[in-house]
């Protein structure tokens, strides 16, 4: 970056289209995302936007533990192991049952913040 | 106030200080969750995921070093949330501080409020710098003294010490939000506040813990029903009456509280009617608004959503007076943005002290500032590369299509896990804090 500093004129910075220059000048950028994103998961909602995002949004750090699941599983398979949990230890999918090996440590800091190093 | 320019082309932005660590990664609990001046701009405040508060105080302006402005140091820190496990509802709580609000100064001590999703705070910062000696009944080290070996009677006395400042909490206030809190405002009359949820608004009185008034209720009666959430709330800055609250539909209302105890039905509705041909999938996502902020003049509020910033003036609810394109870029890549979840950030906007100047965050550690006036713009970018003392902030530019030049980024190459989601102004001055990640940024304006 060997530009001149401090030359005192702040760069208007006008370079942003509305349209995507490259392609498809007739159908606005937001129609061919929607579509990329159709194209990809088809079964996606009618509902754009909605109800499905504001669902997820309020049930955040939502645990739902049932111990009769969790009994019955642990009967059923004695000697092996549970399916554990995915990489996303917050979500519970399909079957596996929370195991508390599988909930992530709920320890306060007691570490003084970096910011006050 | 010297020094103070109002229009953005007399201002050069310069490095001031960066506060944090290089850290190859990011520990989690140090992402800076929320950044406010207090009201003077002689503090500021972050808070970060770990439920941390820190807080610096600029020091006073050096006799020897008068054209130097004063840097903001460690002034306290202390954890203001811990994390929580609700049982009953098996609800796991973070400790992440969603915001933080000064009160004004009315005396010695400095009072914040700080909350995270369920629980609002009241602290107290306040310094002791003597402390007393001369106890009867125990000794300096503090152990206690027979009595029967007393002989004589003294009377303490107050001795200087070194300054030690602490932090008390003073008041909570728990229990009062079945939904996630993402405002808290403090009303000018200095006696209430407010705390806003996903779908609920209460007004507390600072005095008062037990009880909250509730003032919005949104939630529908069936909540297979339920269409917008609440995602932001400001009082008005000089009527105490008066709040207003954004939703996820991109719609602002306007309360008057003199109208009715349940302020369910707005006093002002301001919404921009939508271009039907453009509508699609993400649509409603965009527009969203993750900030509102009213102007210190009172006569305007400003809303953020995904790709803009907006100006209301509050005598016209039809549509916005300004809007101002942030990073219009990212339109056609939005597709991207949903699958990686950026397409949900919530960026914060910020006005400056006489209200000529806009600021919001973006990508890539990007942050724009808007010249009402002049209506030209500008890109910074807070990184370590441009962290010389003083050393001059170098406009940035995206480039959308096309040859790039040389100085120019594009859009491909931006790093989305760079987000500004939270910056402050200074109340009068031309200081300004950027969060990014897990480091502070303070830049101030080139004194010459």
């Amino acid at each position: 970056m060997a530009a001149p500093l401090g030359t005192g004129a702040l760069t208007e910075d006008t370079g942003q289209e509305k349209q995507d220059t490259q392609k498809e000048k007739t159908v606005p950028p937001e129609r061919a995302e929607e579509a990329k994103l159709k194209a990809k998961y088809p079964n996606l909602g009618q509902k754009p936007g909605g109800s499905d995002f504001l669902r997820k949004r309020l049930q955040k750090g939502q645990k739902y533990f049932d111990s009769g699941d969790y009994n019955m599983a642990k009967a059923k398979v004695k000697n092996k192991q549970l399916p554990s949990a995915g990489p996303d230890k917050n979500l519970v999918t399909g079957d596996h049952i929370p195991t508390p090996q599988d909930l992530p440590q709920r320890k306060s800091s007691l570490v003084t913040s970096k910011l006050a190093g | 106030v010297a020094g103070f320019g109002s229009l953005m082309q007399d201002v050069l932005w310069c490095f001031s200080q960066v506060k944090g660590t290089i850290d190859i990664g990011v520990t989690e609990a140090d992402i800076i969750s929320t950044v406010e001046f207090n009201h003077t701009g002689e503090l500021l405040a972050t808070g970060d995921k770990g439920g941390r508060v820190v807080i610096f105080q600029r020091e006073q302006e050096s006799k020897n070093q008068p054209h130097r402005r004063g840097e903001y140091n460690v002034y306290s820190t202390f954890q203001s949330h811990e994390p929580e496990f609700d049982y009953l509802k098996s609800l796991e709580i973070e400790e992440k501080i969603n915001k933080i609000r000064w009160l004004p100064q009315q005396n010695a001590a400095y009072f914040l409020l700080s909350t995270n999703d369920k629980t609002v705070k009241l602290w107290k910062v306040s310094e002791r710098d003597k402390r007393p000696e001369g106890y009867n009944l125990k000794d300096e080290d503090g152990r206690l003294r027979d009595p029967s070996m007393i002989t004589m009677l003294r009377v303490p006395v107050l001795r200087p010490m070194d300054l030690m400042v602490e932090a008390t909490p003073r008041r909570v206030f728990a229990n009062a939000h079945t939904y996630h809190i993402n405002s808290i405002s403090v009303n000018s009359d200095y006696e209430t506040y407010m705390s806003a949820d996903d779908l609920r608004i209460n007004l507390w009185n600072f005095e008062i813990t037990n009880q909250s008034f509730n003032i919005v209720d949104i939630k529908p009666a069936n909540m297979e029903e339920l269409t917008e959430v609440i995602t932001a709330a400001e009082f008005h800055p000089h009527h105490c009456n008066t709040f207003v609250y954004s939703s996820s539909k991109g719609t602002i209302r306007l309360c008057d509280m003199r109208t009715a105890a349940l302020c369910d039905r707005h006093a002002k509705f301001f919404e921009e009617p939508e271009d039907p041909s453009n509508r699609s999938f993400f649509s409603e996502i965009i527009s969203s608004i993750s900030d509102v902020k009213f102007s210190h003049s009172g006569r305007y509020i400003m809303t953020r959503d995904y790709l803009t910033v907006k100006v209301w003036d509050l005598n016209m609810e039809n549509r916005p007076i300004e809007t101002y394109q942030v990073h219009d870029y990212l339109r056609s890549k939005l597709c991207s943005l949903y699958e990686n979840d950026c397409i949900f950030d919530k960026f914060e906007c910020v006005w400056n002290g006489s209200d000529s100047v806009i600021m919001t965050g973006s990508y890539n550690n990007f942050f724009r500032m808007f010249d009402r006036n002049t209506k030209r713009d500008v890109t910074l970018e807070a990184s370590r590369e441009n962290s010389k003392p003083r050393a001059i902030l170098k406009p940035r530019k995206v480039c959308v299509g096309g040859k790039r030049r040389k100085d120019e980024i594009s859009v491909d190459s931006l790093d989305f896990s760079k987000k500004i989601l939270h910056t402050a102004w200074h109340p009068s001055e031309n200081i300004i804090a950027v969060a990014a990640t897990n480091n502070l940024y303070i830049f101030q304006d080139k004194v010459n």
